[in-house]
């Protein structure tokens, strides 16, 4: 039996540039309407206001990946960077972190420049409950597809801005260029949120979800652009491979072509699903795209304790 | 610069617009073919298919060279694109006016007019005789254009290169955008040269590098230079007429009261560049959900709909009409050039 959940918050904003989330938070602080669920605090955010002021991924380091503990109990001061100083403001108001008085549930809103489409992302392949919620998503948003990317990895896992709650969710909208808002992605993401509000106001109603199964892409390897001497970029990803996210890869497929126009296949032994192909933001981070195995996941029959 | 001025001819826009256009006569400029050309990338230092066509000559130029010129690649914002910004300080393509260029440099300037001023020193000066001879600039756009070409509509050069490039690169289609600009008004890179063109292709997200959009410039690159080569070697370039799109002014996005967007691109009209608008046609969508519409009195041609860097310029997208514009032969070089030195 789980607890009904109570507090709810939504994460726009993050990422500055990404700005579907940040409009929806905008709009949602303005008029809060359309996010609010009886018996539910729905509380929407801006994580990141200096980078969204300034158009910016970030300031001075990316506020998705600094909230491990170590950066969270670092001593306050003018020195730490921005978003570190920044983590431990939202650790005071959403969490603290792995303790009892943290939200139950964050939303953190993205946009990508890779095409994949609505994405979902998990970061434990053992939360029957939020297993539960993304089913209930990708039934309601089909035939529109929604896939789940589980980032479930010993050392690829990364301290994101909403594993402060109980419950963290990631919610990706792409392709979308940073600085740009599409009002299609906009309604993706709207419907997106929708659907897991009225899970979430379903599941506190004492509705029963019987045992389910969801398709999931777990993350396995980054790929690195090949890179020359002066660590520029020598090769691109191959016209072949682009905008082709979720689609299975099979060795000698092509995977990068050399700015000379020379192709580059994929190795190994095995098919995998690439995900966050041509991400304007991981060039810095040295990754290409990501690869995926495909597996199922299944959730046990879950039910709301207070019925 | 005016006495090199020849006679004075015109070029018909359509049927109801004549603009006058000066070319320098055959006895002056057009003894000479075009030896100075430099292609610029990185401009815009997030802009990649430039960037890396320019980082990629400056290793192996030899895709530059014909046999009666080479052209410089040059990156012109080398700050802005180490960093994978569009600018530092000021957006460089919006610095090539004579205030700037003929300030004086002070210690806290910022980067882009320093930097103006030294590209207007390596490429012009601009409306001298000592300015390169052409200047091709690569840009992208997160705007669903395709291929686009934008020029100034006086330069008859120019744009006969285009149309040369409309028949050698069919596939896909490319369009042409004049603007009417004179020598007080460019403010672009490609202005400090004698003779000029922007290449922008689209949609790519800043801060990524598609290898359709890239090998695409590359192609257009090497067929612009074919076209120079051709004419230094004495090629006839007859009178011709070509459809363009003429820049009219910009629309903004709705806005609140302090400045925030009020509203989105409407979803009729994103990715529908050059496609025609009628008055009434849905543009805008509110975050309120009510839809805002075009009230224009004729048909529109908008571009440039939801570029991510002209949310600062508060441009939601450009408009443009369409028309067709009849361009005079080109004076043909003499048969004996200057030796090749």
């Amino acid at each position: 039996m789980e607890k009904p959940i109570k507090k709810i918050a939504i994460f726009g904003g993050t990422h500055g540039n990404e700005l579907t989330g940040v409009f929806l938070v905008k709009h949602w602080l303005r008029d809060g309407a359309e996010i609010q669920r009886t018996g539910l605090e729905v509380k929407p955010f801006i994580t990141n206001p200096r980078a969204v002021e300034k158009c910016m991924r970030y300031i001075d380091c990316d506020l998705n990946r600094v909230f491990d503990l170590e950066n969270l109990g670092k001593k306050m001061s003018e020195d730490l960077p921005y978003e570190v100083r920044r983590a431990q403001e939202i650790n005071h108001l959403f969490g603290p972190k792995d303790s009892k008085g943290s939200y139950d549930i964050i939303f953190d809103l993205h946009n990508t420049t890779s095409n994949m489409g609505c994405t979902l992302i998990l970061e434990d392949s053992k939360n029957d409950f939020l297993i539960q919620m993304f089913h209930y998503i990708k039934t309601s948003l089909a035939p529109l597809s929604c896939n789940v990317y589980l980032i479930e990895h010993p050392s690829l896992k990364y301290a994101t801005t909403r594993s402060i709650a109980k419950y963290p969710v990631g919610i990706e909208v792409g392709p979308q260029p940073q600085g740009v808002l599409r009002a299609d992605i906009l309604d993706q993401m709207r419907k997106m949120i929708k659907h897991a509000l009225d899970f979430i106001h379903h599941f506190n109603d004492g509705k029963e979800f019987p045992p389910c199964t969801i398709e999931a892409y777990k993350i396995m390897e980054k790929v690195d652009f090949p890179r020359n001497e002066n660590g520029e970029v020598a090769a691109i990803i191959h016209p072949n491979l682009q905008d082709q996210d979720w689609k299975p890869l099979h060795p000698g497929d092509p995977v990068f072509v050399t700015l000379d126009g020379k192709t580059i296949p994929l190795g190994g032994d095995h098919t995998v699903y690439p995900v966050f192909v041509n991400e304007a933001a991981y060039y810095e981070k040295k990754e290409a795209f990501a690869k995926a195995t495909k597996l199922t996941l299944n959730a046990k029959r879950i039910r709301s304790s207070f019925h | 610069m005016p006495g090199d001025l020849g006679h004075t001819s015109t070029v018909c826009l359509g049927a109801t617009l004549q603009a006058p256009v000066t070319w320098r006569s055959p006895d002056a400029h057009w003894q000479e073919p075009l030896r100075r050309v430099a292609v610029t990338g990185g401009t815009h230092g997030n802009e990649m298919s430039g960037v890396y066509l320019v980082r990629q000559w400056l290793r192996t130029p030899v895709d530059l060279q014909r046999p009666s010129f080479s052209a410089v690649p040059v990156l012109a914002n080398p700050a802005a694109t180490a960093v994978c910004r569009r600018y530092i300080g000021r957006d460089l393509n919006r610095t090539f006016t004579s205030t700037f260029l003929t300030s004086k440099a002070t210690p806290d300037e910022l980067y882009e007019v320093t930097r103006a001023r030294e590209l207007n020193h390596l490429l012009g000066p601009k409306n001298s005789s000592q300015a390169f001879d052409f200047i091709l600039d690569l840009h992208n756009t997160t705007a669903n254009m395709g291929t686009c070409f934008i020029l100034n509509v006086t330069d008859t050069f120019a744009m006969h290169l285009c149309h040369y490039l409309q028949l050698q690169n069919s596939e896909p289609p490319s369009r042409v955008l004049v603007i009417e600009a004179s020598e007080d008004t460019t403010f672009s890179v490609d202005s400090v040269a004698k003779h000029g063109m922007t290449v922008e292709l689209g949609p790519q997200p800043q801060g990524v590098l598609r290898a359709d959009l890239f090998s695409r410039m590359r192609s257009l690159v090497a067929s612009v230079l074919d076209f120079i080569e051709l004419f230094n070697q004495g090629a006839a370039f007859p009178a011709f007429e070509m459809e363009v799109y003429k820049f009219l002014g910009c629309m903004d996005f709705p806005r609140s009261e302090d400045g925030d967007l009020a509203g989105m691109v409407h979803p009729q009209l994103q990715d529908q560049d050059f496609e025609p608008v009628q008055p009434g046609a849905p543009i805008f969508q509110l975050f309120s959900g009510e839809d805002m519409l075009y009230e224009g009195d004729s048909t529109m041609y908008p571009l440039f709909i939801n570029e991510a860097a002209y949310y600062e310029k508060n441009i939601a997208f450009m408009k443009s009409k369409k028309l067709t514009v009849s361009i005079p032969a080109l004076p043909v070089l003499t048969p004996n050039p200057t030796p090749l030195t």
